[in-house]
């Protein structure tokens, strides 16, 4: 048997869909014992959902008034109070999850597996390396504790109808104080989040200002997709970062992305070549995104945009 | 503040198309580009920024590797950078004995103030920073987007998936960059004449008291799933007849 930990990721109101996905990903061990472990503030809500998800056995809640941000210098030292009773842990490959797991990874003294996207076996597992143009397996020391990201993008979410139990541990941990939570900016939104959206409509350089993205923004609506934005575009200004997707941004795999005026650089490839259907509209037939797109249009995107719109609402 | 460690590491160009070896053995190297990851030469490049600003920071650019990773160290050198030190080492490095080599230059050199690029574009792990971070006992600061240094602390701007984060940190710290942090400069021909003259010391992970174990086993190296060219349309009816066709509107 190998006992798992995940730590999840949650806002305090909800568990963040990646928490199911590593789920899914553990499950691929043969004889897994899946626990989560959530850290917050107050993670009852939260604990709840967690517990929900089939294939868990446990749910530990860290409650402290010190976890309300998820800060990893606070976080490591806790789980690695936890980590004696389990052979691997496993955290989302989001910027929650790689911020915090290497730390916990040195703190152990043992290696990390980055961006986990196939199991092979308890110990053998394939990840991408060099942007994603090449997949390399790799073994590590079943007498070693093993640390993982686990690339949420290769991965279904867990369903739920499981009931798990939940239970609070009070750990003996000293805190830091060097590190201290500040503030965010979040551009939230009520369209799909674009780490999790069935569909995604992305925009490159070729839309040429902020105010033109609004065209994405409309036909996204019309959709009820996210809005995603290539590396350049996001270097532009004309959408902010939490849209970039690709190899430094988020690795996303939607059933249906629709690549709007994005030439497609290897990078911007590497974070969606796990969409079920790419769709791309370019004005350039000799972008690479053709290459890669299931559906190709070369067309100038300030018509073909707001027609798509428009015959969308007619059909 | 009066010193800061720049962590650079030597990679394939970023402008490389990469090509795995027939025997799975992993990518080709012979005859490509190397160049610093471009991540680490956004860190260099916030340090000198830093120094820029301040008075009497030495900015000391360090790395791991192979022995013509020098030429990336004289380009950090030629960037600015007041000395370099490489750890020589023949065989590639994971990054918790990355971050034990770092710990140990650290305890040697007692920076201020360690940056690094968030991951290197060869093997993608994202983990040096912040291990070396725990390990030195530090706080960490990664994907940085903007950083302000006062007193004994900094206050750092974090790229997260929800957007912007901003924390703050007690120096010493390790801070982690990210894309957005600056556009690095450019090299002038009299700054690498220059960089040739200033110290550049090379000493081994043995000199250091650190082991190069191997706790990830590489069994081999495949080339990505390709997949399939797709068909065009000619206009925006079409694609939506397409996209009836597969179900998705």
């Amino acid at each position: 048997m190998h006992k798992i930990l995940i730590v999840g990721e949650h806002d305090g109101k909800g568990l963040n869909p990646a928490t199911a996905k590593c789920v899914t990903c553990a499950k691929g061990i043969a004889d897994a014992d899946i626990s989560i472990v959530l850290l917050g503030a107050d993670t009852a809500a939260v604990a709840a959902q967690a517990a929900a998800l089939a294939g868990v056995k446990a749910v530990l809640r860290v409650d402290r008034p010190e976890n309300l941000h998820p800060l990893a210098a606070l976080f490591a030292p806790q789980l690695a109070a936890l980590a004696a009773d389990y052979s691997h842990i496993f955290g989302p490959s989001t910027s929650f999850g790689k911020d915090l797991m290497p730390r916990l990874a040195a703190l152990l003294g043992v290696p990390q597996v980055s961006d986990l996207m196939a199991v092979e076996s308890a110990y053998r597992f394939r990840r991408p390396v060099y942007a994603g143009n090449a997949i390399v397996t790799v073994e590590a020391d079943p007498a070693r504790k093993l640390i993982a990201t686990v690339r949420v993008a290769s991965f279904q979410a867990a369903p739920s109808g499981g009931s798990a139990a939940v239970e609070s541990k009070t750990l003996n941990v000293s805190l830091p104080s060097h590190t201290r939570y500040v503030g965010a900016k979040s551009g939230s939104t009520d369209r799909p989040d674009l780490q999790t959206a069935a569909r995604v409509v992305s925009g490159g350089r070729a839309l040429g200002s902020a105010e033109n993205f609004k065209l994405l923004f409309s036909l996204a609506d019309k959709l009820g997709a996210a809005v995603g934005a290539s590396r350049a575009a996001v270097d532009a200004g004309y959408a902010p970062n939490e849209m970039q997707v690709g190899q430094t941004g988020k690795i996303i795999a939607p059933e249906m992305y629709i690549a709007i005026g994005i030439s497609g650089a290897i990078q911007h490839l590497t974070g969606i070549k796990d969409a079920r259907t790419i769709v791309a509209i370019n004005k350039d037939g000799e972008a690479p995104i053709f290459e890669v797109a299931d559906i190709g249009l070369v067309a100038d995107l300030f018509q073909a945009v707001p027609e798509f719109e428009k015959l969308l609402g007619t059909s | 503040m009066q010193k800061i460690m720049v962590c650079i590491k030597r990679v394939v160009d970023y402008n490389v198309r990469i090509r795995v070896k027939p025997d799975g053995s992993g990518v080709m190297l012979d005859g490509v580009k190397m160049s610093i990851n471009p991540f680490d030469e956004i860190a260099l490049e916030e340090a000198l920024r830093i120094k820029e600003r301040g008075a009497n920071i030495e900015v000391v650019a360090v790395s791991i590797g192979v022995a013509d990773a020098q030429q990336q160290l004289r380009t950090a050198l030629a960037m600015g950078a007041d000395r370099a030190i490489l750890v020589q080492s023949d065989v590639a490095v994971e990054p918790l004995t990355a971050a034990s080599v770092f710990l140990a230059l650290a305890k040697k050199e007692n920076p201020d103030l360690i940056l690094l690029g968030k991951q290197a574009i060869d093997d993608d792990a994202n983990q040096t920073g912040q291990m070396l971070a725990a390990i030195w006992e530090r706080p960490q600061a990664t994907y940085a987007s903007k950083i302000e240094i006062a007193a004994a602390k900094a206050t750092v701007t974090r790229e997260v998936d929800a957007g912007l984060e901003t924390i703050e940190v007690d120096l010493p710290a390790v801070i982690t960059v990210d894309l957005r942090l600056n556009e690095p400069r450019y090299v002038k021909l009299p700054d690498i004449m220059k960089a040739k003259k200033k110290p550049l010391d090379v000493t081994s992970l043995d000199a250091l008291g650190v082991s190069a174990a191997i706790l990830l086993k590489s069994i081999k190296t495949e080339p990505p799933a390709q997949r399939q060219k797709g068909v065009m349309v000619k206009d925006v009816p079409e694609l939506i007849d397409a996209l009836k066709k597969k179900g998705l509107i």
